[in-house]
């Protein structure tokens, strides 16, 4: 790692930090919360937010010490900006197929009337 | 008589050499970013693929919504941002609070945008702010289902999603 | 020396959320609740190559990066659309 100057050190680190701090908040309420359509909100949400933020901390850093913009950052990104939510509704569309039941019971009655 | 055909001729020369601008534009910058650099021989090569790819593959892609107004389309684009830093915020306060304050519930949605494109986008638009996450999309695309993390009046978290994200959907794509 | 601290840390945390993945993974309780801490992980993998990248200051790890990026995003629909419906072309 080279040597930065200490604002452009800050920023970076507090871009990584507030990334990481997110993808952890993400996979603990993939632990932690009671069903699974309550899972689905951490990854698609918290996670990929952190991984955006680290990803411009990261292009920061390449921008600095190359001395020319770096974007290819940015490629994923937008992939993950795309594909996040996309995955998503094709998980709980197969939940609900396969009658995975929340704990409100509710998609049991949806399934029935719509779906 | 003659300039009517001569544009008819234009209409569709362009069809077969650039069916979809939009695309081959995307192509080209996803070509560059993933190359990382600017140079004569990587612009040339985007370029290539960006007049072939789309040349070979139109015909088995539905057609992408014209754009019909630029200006609510960038505004749309910020507004989603803000709001999925909101959303993040919203939903790491939710998963770090005690898990039985949470009331998670499923909200019927009543879609007004016809093109699978558009629906498309305002399904992962609601994916990606606050609290919900697009569910499963009935079969007459007429209704969408939602799983709200949380929510304390459903119906006024419906008339929110679709006055905030479909109507201005609508005024772009419609 | 911030930034050293701060990728270390970033290497911790990021290392517990995978753990957390991990716990999801071997409790599940349904398949597809193993499927979404397949993609969590993943997303957590890229990360961790995120940050070896910032670490030893090299852009190898770009290209990996984008590859799990892609190959985690197809497999995941792959498995969930064949939970879906039981086989992957129709």
């Amino acid at each position: 790692m080279e040597e930065l100057p200490l604002y452009l050190q800050s920023i970076i680190a507090a871009l990584i930090i507030f990334g990481a701090i997110f993808a952890f908040i993400g996979s603990l309420g993939l632990a932690k919360l009671p069903d699974f359509y309550m899972r689905l909100h951490g990854p698609t949400k918290a996670t990929t937010l952190g991984l955006g933020a680290m990803l411009v901390g990261s292009m920061v850093y390449f921008s600095v010490t190359k001395g020319s913009l770096t974007l290819h950052e940015i490629l994923i990104t937008l992939f993950l900006f795309i594909t996040a939510p996309v995955s998503a509704h094709i998980l709980s569309k197969s939940a609900i197929r396969s009658r995975i039941y929340d704990s409100t019971g509710m998609v049991e009655e949806k399934t029935r009337e719509l779906f | 008589m003659t300039s009517a055909t001569r544009t008819t001729d234009v209409i569709s020369i362009r069809q077969r050499v650039l069916p979809q601008p939009l695309f081959s534009l995307v192509l080209l910058a996803v070509w560059l970013l993933a190359q990382g650099k600017l140079e004569l021989s990587t612009v040339i090569g985007g370029v290539i693929l960006a007049l072939v790819l789309p040349a070979l593959t139109y015909r088995f892609t539905d057609t992408f919504p014209k754009v019909r107004r630029v200006r609510p389309l960038i505004q749309y684009i910020v507004i989603v941002m803000w709001d999925i830093l909101i959303a993040n915020l919203t939903v790491a306060r939710l998963i770090l609070g005690p898990t039985r304050k949470l009331k998670p519930i499923f909200l019927e949605v009543p879609v007004k945008l016809t093109n699978p494109y558009a629906i498309t986008i305002f399904a992962a638009t609601i994916s990606l702010t606050p609290g919900t996450v697009s569910a499963n999309l009935s079969g007459d695309r007429k209704t969408l289902l939602v799983h709200a993390l949380t929510s304390d009046d459903p119906d006024a978290e419906i008339q929110l999603m679709k006055a905030r994200y479909e109507a201005p959907l609508l005024e772009v794509f419609q | 020396m911030i930034l050293t601290y701060a990728i270390a840390t970033a290497f911790g945390i990021v290392s517990a959320a995978i753990l957390l993945n991990a716990y999801r993974l071997f409790q599940g309780p349904d398949v597809l609740d193993r499927v979404v801490a397949l993609d969590t992980m993943n997303i957590n993998a890229i990360a961790l190559l995120l940050l070896a990248g910032i670490w030893w200051s090299t852009d190898l790890f770009f290209e990996a990066a984008l590859l799990i990026a892609m190959m985690g995003f197809v497999g995941t629909v792959g498995l969930a659309r064949f939970l879906l419906r039981g086989d992957l072309i129709e």
